[in-house]
């Protein structure tokens, strides 16, 4: 789950983390009464959306009076902001976030994710903040300095001073440094976070460290025990179907193409859909109904797929293990008497059962296309498109 | 030997009296795995499928001199059930349970640091299949009857994936010695170098087929470890040529986020470790029979 920069800002500030003065706006007036609050002689206006790169696409602003701040603040309010993060239909700006301008010095780069080789927390700290931690490692490799955590004990002050130090922060800044990149570990160890990214931390003119900008994620799996977190979930940010999924025990992600897909696991949906491609065709989603694919997941999968417009065939391939062919024959019979088709559906299934389950789809008066196999399914449900 | 788990393995369930742990353990006793109680705290003492029930794995293990177990209990317990087998002394146990948190497993896998090499339980998953030894024992929620009998490692993080996969082998009348599914989570209880280096030791396996997919650093780590230590030949297959990047499909680990974690990546990686590629999911049979007539 992703938050917004102001969210992850308030909880690394509770954390110790410092932040430039802010708050949050919905309205143009309410925007010019925030930049006179926080005051100071310039601001920033930033859209909050679930992306990075938004200073590019234009949604972060510059202002010098709280006129400026109300005139952006319309500007951005209710737009769909495109970056090279969101896909091409954008992500739409309900929240703005005024900021106090800060004279930056210097700009770092720190983040925290997992490491999955040593199974352990990493930190990752570079010179070059302000840009993205890809193209820091590809273009300036040589400033990346990593440090492994021990989880059973957390971060230890010797930890976060190394990478200061490595990070060339000058000896009086030096504790301020390391106090807040232990700030930013706890946050992300006692909060359940999959990543913490402060781009830029920067040094401020007046010798202040500061996180300018930030992002966090938290694991979804661990929602149960972490109510504050959930509660900062905003689906505007979110796909509509895939919230629509989520919501219903599926596991939907949307695509460009226009074959739509029914698959029970996630390893055979993304096996599927490899084989749609080298078959020539591409497909409109990935979803996932879970290895059992009960009869009402599938009715669920059905109306899933059939609200995307740009679904032209539907394919459904499921390997019964426990969940015998026969009774998901049963389950798709049932979700086409209560949802229309309109698109040829291809259906593959394979496992236990799969004569009986066959036999009742063909007595059914169901119109579809029988496949036997992975690559039949996907050759047939290319073959229905080109119809 | 057999990998993992064979005939005279004991076998308990953890989560026993719930739903998903009753239906789970009458279809493991229906396939011959030799179930010999479960573990529900607070219910120690009673019967349930004619099997006793015990507070703690300690007593089951006692008991019954149990030294594999299953869990089917929820996520939020489930870091806390896998280190109270590690502490009983089982020696294999498989989490079936999908959405244990990623910190949870970092824990456990810490926690497990303890014990040393020859007293280490080995954990498989989360969020997977299980173990099935054809004919012999099954410690998972497979459908048992298409696994044929045979001499082929099958490693897959997906489970229906490995389905499908056992099916294709079925078909070619191609059998399988064990079947693991390490799981789909980022943090896994055993990688794929882990079972792979115990099937290359496996004198009742001639081949393994390794069926991974996008994201993480495993598959290439095993395809590495074979190059350097393995004789028998490995077959691969990963899933999610088309998966977009940085999004998580599904499994909580099928997300790129570093070079080497695509599919084609991985694919060009594994080929430079000598693996042969099954160039597709529909042809993962037939390219381990192509590899066998040629060994």
């Amino acid at each position: 789950m992703d938050i917004h920069e102001y969210q992850a800002k308030k909880i690394l500030s509770n954390f110790g983390v410092t932040i430039p003065r802010g708050g949050i706006v919905y309205s143009p007036e309410n925007a010019e009464n925030k930049a006179r609050e926080i005051g100071g002689s310039r601001w920033v206006v930033k859209a909050q959306i679930h992306s990075g790169a938004r200073g590019k696409a234009g949604g972060i602003i510059v202002c010098n009076t709280p006129l400026e701040v109300a005139q952006a603040t319309d500007k951005l309010l209710g737009k769909k902001l495109v970056t090279n993060q969101t896909g091409p239909e954008g992500k739409i700006v309900n929240r703005i976030y005024i900021e106090e301008a800060t004279d930056i010095e210097k700009e770092l780069y720190l983040g925290l994710v997992f490491d999955r080789s040593s199974e352990s927390i990493m930190v990752v700290a570079s010179t070059e903040g302000g840009m993205s931690v890809e193209e820091i490692s590809k273009e300036k490799p040589e400033t990346i300095i990593r440090s492994k955590i021990e989880v059973a004990v957390g971060m230890q002050n010797f930890q976060a001073r190394e990478l200061a130090f490595g990070l060339g922060i000058e000896p009086d800044l030096i504790r301020r440094a390391s106090d807040t990149i232990i700030g930013c570990y706890k946050a992300f160890s006692e909060l359940d976070a999959t990543m913490v990214e402060v781009n830029p931390l920067v040094i401020s003119k007046q010798k202040q460290i500061l996180a300018l900008d930030c992002k966090m994620s938290f694991d979804n799996n661990a929602m149960f025990r972490r109510s504050q977190v959930s509660e900062l979930r905003d689906k505007t940010q979110e796909d509509s179907k895939e919230i629509f999924a989520s919501d219903r025990g599926l596991n939907y992600v949307s695509l460009d193409g226009n074959i739509g897909n029914i698959i029970n696991g996630a390893g055979l949906a993304m096996a599927s859909m490899d084989m749609i491609k080298l078959a020539g065709g591409a497909p409109a989603n990935f979803l996932d109904v879970g290895g059992g694919a009960t009869p009402e997941k599938i009715v669920k999968a059905f109306k899933l797929v059939t609200m995307d417009e740009k679904v032209k065939v539907i394919l459904v391939n499921i390997f019964a293990g426990i969940n015998r062919c026969d009774w998901v024959a049963e389950g798709i019979v049932d979700a086409l008497k209560k949802i229309e088709i309109k698109v040829p559906l291809v259906i593959r299934l394979a496992g236990t059962n799969v004569e009986k389950g066959n036999k009742i789809l063909k007595e059914s008066k169901i119109n579809y296309i029988e496949a036997n196999t992975l690559e039949d399914a996907a050759n047939k449900a290319v073959a229905a498109l080109n119809k | 030997m057999t990998v993992l788990v064979d005939k005279n393995s004991k076998i308990i369930i953890q989560g026993f009296t719930g739903k998903m742990g009753s239906f789970h353990a009458d279809e493991m006793i229906k396939y011959g795995s030799n179930v010999v109680g479960g573990v529900t705290p607070g219910k120690g003492g009673s019967k349930h499928l004619d099997l006793p029930v015990f507070n703690t794995v300690k007593d089951a293990v006692n008991e019954t001199g149990a030294d594999a177990s299953i869990l089917f209990v929820p996520p939020a317990f489930a870091a806390d059930s896998a280190m109270e087998a590690a502490d009983a002394g089982i020696k294999i146990c498989v989490a079936i349970v999908d959405g244990i948190p990623s910190h949870d497993m970092i824990r456990i896998k810490r926690y497990m640091r303890r014990y040393t090499k020859s007293s280490k339980m080995t954990l498989v998953g989360p969020n997977c299949a299980g173990i099935i030894s054809p004919g012999k024992s099954m410690l998972g929620i497979m459908p048992g009857h298409i696994y044929k009998e045979g001499r082929i490692g099958i490693i897959s993080r997906s489970g229906t994936l490995g389905y499908e996969a056992a099916q294709q082998l079925k078909n070619l009348n191609i059998g399988v010695s064990t079947s693991v599914g390490i799981g789909g989570d980022p943090i896994n209880g055993s990688s794929f170098r882990d079972i792979i280096e115990k099937f290359e030791i496996d004198d009742e396996t001639d081949a393994i087929l390794m069926i991974g997919e996008i994201g993480g650093p495993q598959e290439v780590a095993a395809g590495e470890f074979a190059k350097e230590n393995m004789k028998k030949p490995v077959i691969a297959y990963i899933a999610g040529l088309t998966a977009p990047k940085g999004r998580v499909m599904g499994h909580a680990g099928a997300i790129v986020s570093a070079y080497g974690e695509s599919a084609i990546e991985k694919v060009e990686i594994l080929k430079e470790c000598g693996i042969t590629i099954s160039k597709n999911p529909s042809v993962m049979g037939d390219t381990v029979k192509s590899v066998l007539e040629k060994m």
